[in-house]
């Protein structure tokens, strides 16, 4: 088999990025318009605006501060300047502590510890300035794709995508397998149905338990809720699409999987710690689950669409692929790639499959996707509990 | 008499996908492995959108991908439309559980 390689940057703690962010992290609500202004005056840093950080408790907290570690130490972050507003519950004193163990430059500015609003974005403002600097001077070198860990998705499905885009990234799923790096299966909702087929092949007892025990908890929270689950999902487009049933929609989904043994299940924002496939535990919400696996280290996503979606990450280049080519015309500046042609009889699976493994490389070695060029920054925690 | 196209996945399946507009009165011919069927399709089928393949009893699973992805609300002929009008999801569906608390009226 060929090997296959792209160029990235070595980061202090061994891992590899694709992309050379300085992020400005806020770690709290309060902070996020100073987070957005810094990053309007700085050429070369990003964020997000998000409504979390304070008040939360037990697990919602820890999975809240996971997520603002995992954004902060992703390979595709050169450095962090995590901007904290000082009384919040989410300490940006923590968060920047736990960040600085990958060995990465992290700086904190509190804005209650510099004279407000204006005094911490330019405060914010020159330790970035430094940090992009600084991170400009790197150049990029092969690795292999080992070091690739890759999310898949899919987002506003239609009964084209269990046809040719789902099973097109899963022939890529399986390429990236073969070649020793890691692929991320997540959307735990839209695997509701499909459970059986994942669980048959878990590496052992252990992750097929876990396979049911995450499916009936979310099952669970909609029917302890009382409520008719389509009402969420599949959504109107979906159904506008084809699709008339969750089980339906699974059933396509788990085709972004392919065929390789299912190596561990991890929750929400974790790092995996084995290579292969594995599955991360998010809702099927577009914004939440791309925010959970990018969290969890992936550096590049694979985002299957049949009706259509801008959405993308501050931190990772997402890959949109068309599953029907009227969709991909229609939206051509929001999608990288096309897979109507399996439906059309034009190309095969495989064919397609090449399509997106190269299109992988190639912006895994710097090429812009489209929702990178437009800014889609999007984020979104999955919440699970109260605030207090 | 112009072809249409549509994909049966599975032999097991009593559901076929449109991968044309397909109008009503249609008559297709459908085979999957050693299964053989010659359809007239009762309504327009939209791209994407499912019909039935052999008459489905209200009650019994609706099979795509070999797979079970619902259950017929009502009795379905063969060529008939098939979605949220004639089919429920069976899975996390809490209304059903506390007495059809649906929103959606279907």
């Amino acid at each position: 088999m060929e090997t296959a390689q792209f160029w990235g940057y070595r980061r202090p703690d061994g891992r590899v990025g694709v992309r050379n962010h300085v992020l400005i992290l806020p770690t709290i609500v309060c902070a996020t318009q100073a987070a957005r202004q810094v990053t309007e005056l700085v050429h070369g840093t990003v964020s997000f605006i998000h409504q979390h950080g304070c008040a939360q408790v037990g697990i919602d907290y820890e999975q809240t501060f996971r997520t603002y570690v995992g954004m902060g130490t992703n390979p595709n972050v050169y450095g962090v300047v995590v901007m904290g507003l000082g009384c919040e519950t989410h300490q940006g004193r923590s968060v920047a502590q736990e960040i600085a163990k990958s060995g990465k430059p992290v700086e904190l500015v509190s804005i209650q510890d510099h004279g407000g609003t204006l005094g911490a974005i330019a405060e914010a403002a020159r330790i970035a300035t430094k940090m992009v600097q600084d991170a400009s001077a790197l150049v990029r070198e092969p690795f292999d794709i080992s070091e690739l860990i890759v999310g898949t998705e899919c987002g506003g499905s239609d009964a084209c995508s269990g046809l040719s885009a789902n099973p097109a990234v899963g022939y890529v799923s399986d390429m990236i397998v073969d070649r020793g790096g890691t692929v991320m299966l997540a959307e735990t909702t839209e695997l509701i149905g499909a459970e059986h087929l994942l669980a048959n092949r878990a590496v052992n007892d252990r992750v097929a338990k876990r396979v049911y025990e995450v499916i009936e908890a979310m099952e669970k929270r909609a029917i302890m809720m009382g409520v008719d689950i389509r009402t969420g999902n599949p959504s109107p487009g979906n159904r506008k699409g084809g699709l008339t049933t969750l089980e339906e929609k699974s059933l396509g989904a788990a085709a972004k999987a392919g065929t390789r043994p299912l190596q561990e299940l991890i929750d929400y924002a974790e790092r995996p710690t084995k290579k292969g496939l594995v599955w991360m535990d998010t809702p099927g919400h577009d914004i939440e689950q791309l925010t959970g696996m990018v969290a969890g280290g992936a550096q590049v996503v694979l985002f299957t669409s049949g009706r259509g979606t801008p959405t993308g990450s501050p931190i990772a280049p997402v890959i949109k692929i068309a599953t029907n080519t009227p969709m991909f015309e229609k939206m051509r500046e929001n999608m990288d790639v096309n897979a109507g042609t399996i439906i059309e009889g034009k190309e095969s699976l495989e064919s397609v499959g090449r399509r997106i493994f190269d299109e992988l490389l190639l912006t895994a070695s710097g090429k812009l996707t489209k929702s990178e060029i437009l800014k889609q920054n999007d984020f979104g925690i999955w919440r699970i509990g109260p605030t207090f | 008499m112009p072809s249409y196209r549509f994909l049966m996945l599975n032999p097991k399946d009593n559901v076929a996908t449109a991968l044309d507009n397909i109008p009503a009165g249609s008559v297709i011919k459908i085979a999957c492995q050693h299964k053989e069927y010659e359809i007239k399709v009762r309504q327009n089928i939209e791209f994407g959108h499912k019909f039935a393949v052999v008459p489905i009893k209200k009650g019994e699973d609706i099979l795509k991908y070999g797979e079970v992805i619902g259950v017929a609300s009502s009795d379905i002929a063969e060529g008939e439309y098939v979605h949220i009008h004639n089919v429920e999801g069976k899975r996390g569906r809490g209304d059903k559980e506390n007495g059809n608390r649906s929103i959606l009226g279907v």
